[in-house]
């Protein structure tokens, strides 16, 4: 008998409308099943379902260990919560109390004792767990505070644990060991239904994946088949947006494939220059001796896990933050340590693409305005203004019609599109871009990391790009630089880096990364 | 910042603040337009010996800074000077009134935040029971503390005759000013409660709390209030201010004893010295117990009492 | 289809139409509007709404309980009581209104100088801030007119002064709050003065908030006012203060409830109303932010 056994699902919210429209799932004992798709996709919506939690469901069959459970009032459906199926949601963070201890939240969720919640937490492989028991979840690590998380979610030993996006805000070594976690519970022969976005955490998990998009699920199938022979043009768009090192120098988007335009690197021509820079917060140091040079229309990643000084160097490139020591080089001028008024002519030659564009416009502004702004300090008004703010927004494949809305009503790519067209306005020689697609669904990232790399090109911007995602710089830069606790641990070729990391943290995070 | 240099940073501005409230009173005297003769004695005419007498008590011979320092060597010891227009001393005048009032103020309190919790824990993401307690809560805001007190008179006291009309000798006097006082400034409280709490339940714990197989009181009472609590504390301070300005006018209405009758008295017939002690004695009450409040939600917070983030 | 539909159609809706399409989907904030209109009308021109004189004392007609010739009753003085709650609505929109715009103005200055000097000046008049709030509000007022005596200025004064916190508070943290934020980094990227910063990007989003709080706090200073007027603080006697008029009700309340019922329900009515906009504009406010 099927654990879960589901047939025409639909589910709807008062005044959103039907999000789920009719869909069918099925989980056996021990299966572990995969729900894929992008926001909107009404996954993490079904996942709630299961327990109850959200929307008006109507369905042709809807059981859970054979009971029908269309009827049940939320009495019933809290026997069903954390005793037949356990909920794990993202960012312990925010998804534990953050006003109560570890232990009382263990035992808020089932442990009778305890005894029983030390068990429970060294089963999910928190070292000394009596030592946790009376600390708070911000004052664990982010991978211990996942595993205590997930420990509620099991602590009445469930048959059913959903798994929703459970890897998502953390590094990708912590991701590794939570996801070795999970396949360690489903090797113990524990079901598993895990929501995400990411394919690559999907093949490692699931053995059947179901792809969902718009409320509909469009392909289902064992993972390796589904993965290795998409039937759905939309599965086959899904896998071939994922940024790879297959894919340097090609497009992500439509359909991926089709060559980007050659880069034209002068490596004669020096536009950045990074030489030592230290910088601490309050004592702490955040940046520890960082040196690196970019040339002309050069594409540099830095890439580190969070706490490692990436963004602080990308702020103090921008001349947001002052170093404390070293100097930054601007095309051969001092940028670094002088006074702004003396900066302020500089400005217009390095650009910012901010990780959250909507923070980065006045809301009161129109898209012309925001674009027009960065041209100021160039003396581009009037007529010339309007014609450069038309031809960038074009070059970043924005109709006209998009000049006098406001950012609020633009979409998320639309918006990056944006932040992208007001930094190439000036014509910069730098362009710092910092994590701006981290905030992205695949498809969109694919789109804006085209839209990138083409003006990159075109223009022959340097660019210095800050990520995390280690996929996202291996496809699009030439150059990378690898940084820990403020230090850069390893730089060089991007290709050289991927297939013959030197250092040991460099070969720890390649290896962590989950491969489709 | 460690814990202890925190209450430590609390209860020095507190005592920054007291001290800078004295100096002002101090300071008001002085700039105020007139012989300050004048202005201590009000509107009477002074006599020649009360003159002398005030000219010694301030000491106004002698240079600014040595009386400031002696005005608040004086305070500091509960010498709040003469009323020359009462003929008494002000420390004693006042603190003969001051437990009528923190009586009423403490009642008061006790209404307000029961108030607020109770409509809040039940009301919040309650459709109808929301809309209901919100417009209530909207009448509530919207009416004067004197005016509710007047209509629980005439309806409680003349009409069923179940609280007595004025006075302070039982219990049952405090129920009606106490309730006048605490429920409308106890409905502003209970907006910002239900807020937050709303804003707690939409918070992902919440969803695992749920998940857990927790029950809707269960997530209130032991998950949601807290963190709901932490916003609305920081509230605490404009209430007590609110409740001790309000005690004034809520005194007169319930013919009640407190230092609201001295306070009304003192500014209708311009008797400084009582004025400036009362100003002082209200001001002390409030950083007093807005401090403690302040302690009150380091305690409620873990992240700020762990030294995390 | 109607007649008058078949006019509709080729004139599109009109602005009165629109109006009253708007006020039937806001019927509560529709109902504020107009009751505030009306209490301004009072305000304005009582005449138009009343008769009857509002001082003129009538012995034989004392306490008479509302009915056809005195739609509100009459006080213990025999003056009518609705021409007085209509004359009164003066009175209270003068004070409330006057105190404040006084605190509005003085409070931006006030928070936007601290908000955007930083360093010492900020320290300075936050500290002063603070200072002043440890009075709460109705006392210091309650302290100004202790020096200055009662009277209609006085009680303006006062009450305006004793609100500038409020004021410059909001708009102190408003303004760092913006000054941190991602445009206005963003602006900064671009080489801009900081003057430019300011006036484009820092000062519109600061002071947007700034008649909102005051729709709001309108209804805060009439309940204050009304307060110290009911202590004898505000316009004297025979002026018909509603706060005052609540005071000679009192004392009457077991024979002749209507004396202090209609002036207490003027205030809460007037300050409901105002409550009513100011919410309704703060949400539309925050629906156009997202």
């Amino acid at each position: 008998m099927s654990l879960i056994d589901i047939k025409g699902l639909h589910i709807a919210f008062p005044g959103v409308g039907e999000v789920v429209h009719g869909i069918d799932l099925t989980i056996a004992p021990g299966e572990s099943v995969a729900l894929v798709g992008e926001s909107g996709s009404g996954k993490s919506v079904t996942a709630r379902s299961l327990l109850g939690l959200g929307g008006i469901v109507r369905a042709e069959r809807f059981t859970i260990d054979g009971e029908d459970v269309r009827t049940h009032a939320e009495r019933d459906w809290r026997r069903i919560r954390g005793r037949r199926i356990g909920y794990v949601l993202q960012d312990a963070l925010t998804s534990l109390d953050p006003l109560r201890r570890i232990g009382q939240q263990v035992a808020d969720a089932g442990a009778p004792d305890r005894a029983g919640a030390l068990r429970i937490l060294s089963s999910v492989g928190i070292p000394a767990p009596e030592t946790r028991l009376p600390q708070y979840p911000h004052q664990l690590s982010g991978g211990l505070r996942q595993r205590a998380l997930i420990g509620t979610a099991i602590a009445r030993e469930p048959a059913l644990v959903i798994a929703d996006e459970p890897t998502t805000a953390l590094d990708v070594t912590v991701q590794k060991q939570i996801l070795d976690l999970l396949e360690a519970r489903k090797a113990a022969g524990n079901a598993l239904l895990l929501i995400s976005h990411d394919l690559a955490v999907v093949a490692r998990l699931a053995s059947r994946v179901l792809v969902m998009r718009n409320g509909r699920v469009v392909e289902e199938g064992p993972t390796s088949e589904v993965l290795r022979h998409p039937r759905h043009p939309y599965t086959r768009q899904l896998l071939d947006a994922i940024p790879t090192a297959a894919s340097r120098g090609k497009r992500l988007a439509p359909r991926g494939a089709d060559p980007l335009p050659p880069k034209h690197i002068d490596a004669s021509r020096t536009v950045l220059e990074v030489q030592d820079l230290h910088k601490r917060f309050s004592g702490t140091p955040a940046v520890n001796g960082v040196s690196f040079r970019l040339a002309a229309g050069e594409a540099l990643g830095i890439v580190g896990e969070s706490g490692s000084g990436k963004t602080t160097v990308a702020r103090m490139v921008m001349g947001l933050t002052e170093p404390d020591s070293g100097r930054i080089l601007l095309d051969g001028q001092q940028f670094s340590r002088i006074p702004e008024v003396q900066r302020r002519p500089l400005r217009a030659g390095v650009q910012l693409i901010a990780q959250d564009p909507l923070g980065s416009f006045d809301p009161r502004y129109t898209v012309e305005r925001i674009v027009g702004e960065s041209l100021d300090t160039l003396g581009v008004f009037g007529a010339e203004r309007r014609a450069r703010v038309r031809e960038v927004l074009e070059a970043v494949h924005l109709p006209e019609r998009f000049l006098q809305s406001r950012p609020r009503d633009l979409s998320g790519g639309q918006r990056q599109r944006v932040a992208i067209a007001r930094a190439f306005a000036p014509r910069p020689r730098l362009i710092v871009a910092d994590e701006p697609v981290s905030a992205l669904d695949v498809s969109i990232q694919a789109q804006v990391l085209d839209l990138l790399a083409e003006l990159q090109a075109e223009f022959g911007t340097a660019l210095l790009f800050i990520s995390h995602d280690l996929g996202v710089v291996h496809h699009l830069t030439d150059r990378m630089i690898v940084m820990r606790g403020g230090e850069v641990v390893e730089e060089g070729d991007v290709t050289r880096v991927f297939t013959a990391p030197k250092a040991p943290y460099t070969r720890e995070l390649i290896a962590a990364i989950p491969t489709l | 910042m460690t814990l202890g240099r925190r209450i430590a940073g609390r209860v020095l501005s507190g005592a920054l603040v007291l001290l800078a409230a004295i100096t002002l009173a101090f300071l008001s005297v002085h700039v105020a337009p007139g012989d300050i003769v004048d202005i201590i004695v009000g509107d009477q005419i002074p006599a020649p010996e009360v003159e002398a007498a005030i000219r010694a008590e301030w000491g106004l011979d002698r240079p600014l800074i040595v009386q400031y320092l002696s005005y608040l060597g004086r305070v500091l010891q509960g010498d709040f000077g003469r009323s020359y227009m009462l003929q008494t001393d002000v420390f004693p005048l006042l603190t003969g009134q001051l437990l009528p009032t923190l009586k009423l103020t403490a009642a008061a309190f006790v209404v307000a935040v029961v108030f607020a919790v109770v409509t809040a824990l039940l009301t919040a993401h309650r459709p109808i029971g929301g809309r209901i307690m919100g417009g209530l809560e909207l009448f509530l805001v919207s009416t004067p503390s004197f005016w509710l007190g007047i209509v629980l008179l005439y309806v409680f006291s003349f009409t069923l005759k179940i609280f007595p009309v004025a006075g302070d000798r039982s219990f049952s006097a405090l129920v009606l000013p106490a309730l006048a006082l605490g429920l409308s400034l106890g409905a502003v409280v209970a907006q910002v409660l239900r807020q937050s709490l709303e804003r707690a339940l939409e918070e992902p714990f919440a969803l695992t709390v749920r998940s857990w197989g927790a029950g809707e009181g269960t997530l209130r009472l032991r998950h949601a209030l807290r963190h709901a609590a932490i916003p609305s504390v920081t509230l605490a301070g404009w209430l007590i201010g609110g409740l001790l300005g309000g005690a004034v006018i809520t005194e007169q209405v319930f013919g009640r004893p407190g230092l609201g009758r001295v306070t009304v008295d003192a500014v209708l017939s311009k008797d400084i010295p009582v004025v400036l002690a009362v100003a002082i004695f209200s001001s002390a009450i409030y950083v007093t117990l807005s401090t403690a409040v302040d302690l009150l939600c380091l305690a409620l917070d873990p992240r700020i009492r762990t030294g995390g983030r | 289809m109607t007649l008058q539909n078949a006019f509709d159609i080729p004139r599109g809706p009109g602005p009165l139409r629109r109006a009253l399409r708007l006020a039937r989907r806001e019927w509560g904030a529709a109902l504020a509007c107009l009751f505030l209109l009306a209490v301004a009308l009072g305000a304005a021109w009582p005449q138009l709404l009343t008769g009857y004189d509002p001082v003129a004392a009538d012995p034989l007609a004392a306490q008479l309980a509302p009915g056809a010739a005195h739609w509100f009753g009459t006080d213990h003085l025999g003056r009518d009581i609705f021409a007085r709650v209509v004359h009164g609505a003066r009175y209270s929109l003068l004070i409330g209104a006057s105190a404040t715009v006084l605190a509005m103005v003085f409070g931006t200055l006030l928070g936007l100088i601290a908000g955007l000097a930083r360093g010492l000046l900020d320290e300075a008049i936050s500290r002063f801030l603070d200072v002043v709030s440890a009075f709460p509000d109705l006392l210091l007022a309650l302290v100004l007119i202790g020096f200055t005596g009662p009277g209609t200025v006085n009680l303006i004064f006062a009450l305006g002064v004793a609100s500038i916190p409020r004021f410059a508070r909001v708009v102190r943290s408003q303004t760092f709050v913006i000054a941190q934020s991602g445009y206005v980094e963003q602006a900064r990227t671009f080489g801009l003065p900081r003057w430019k910063l300011v006036t484009r990007h820092v000062l519109p989003h600061a002071i947007a908030h700034v008649p909102i709080m005051a729709t709001i706090g309108l209804g805060t200073t009439i309940i204050g006012s009304a307060g110290l007027s009911f202590l004898g603080m505000g316009p004297q006697p025979p002026a018909p203060e509603w706060g005052a008029m609540l005071s000679e009700g009192r004392n009457y309340l077991r024979n002749a409830w209507w004396i202090g019922a209609w002036p207490g329900i003027a205030i809460t009515l007037t300050v409901i109303a105002t409550g009513v906009i100011g919410r309704r504009w703060q949400a539309a406010f925050e629906g156009r932010r997202g």
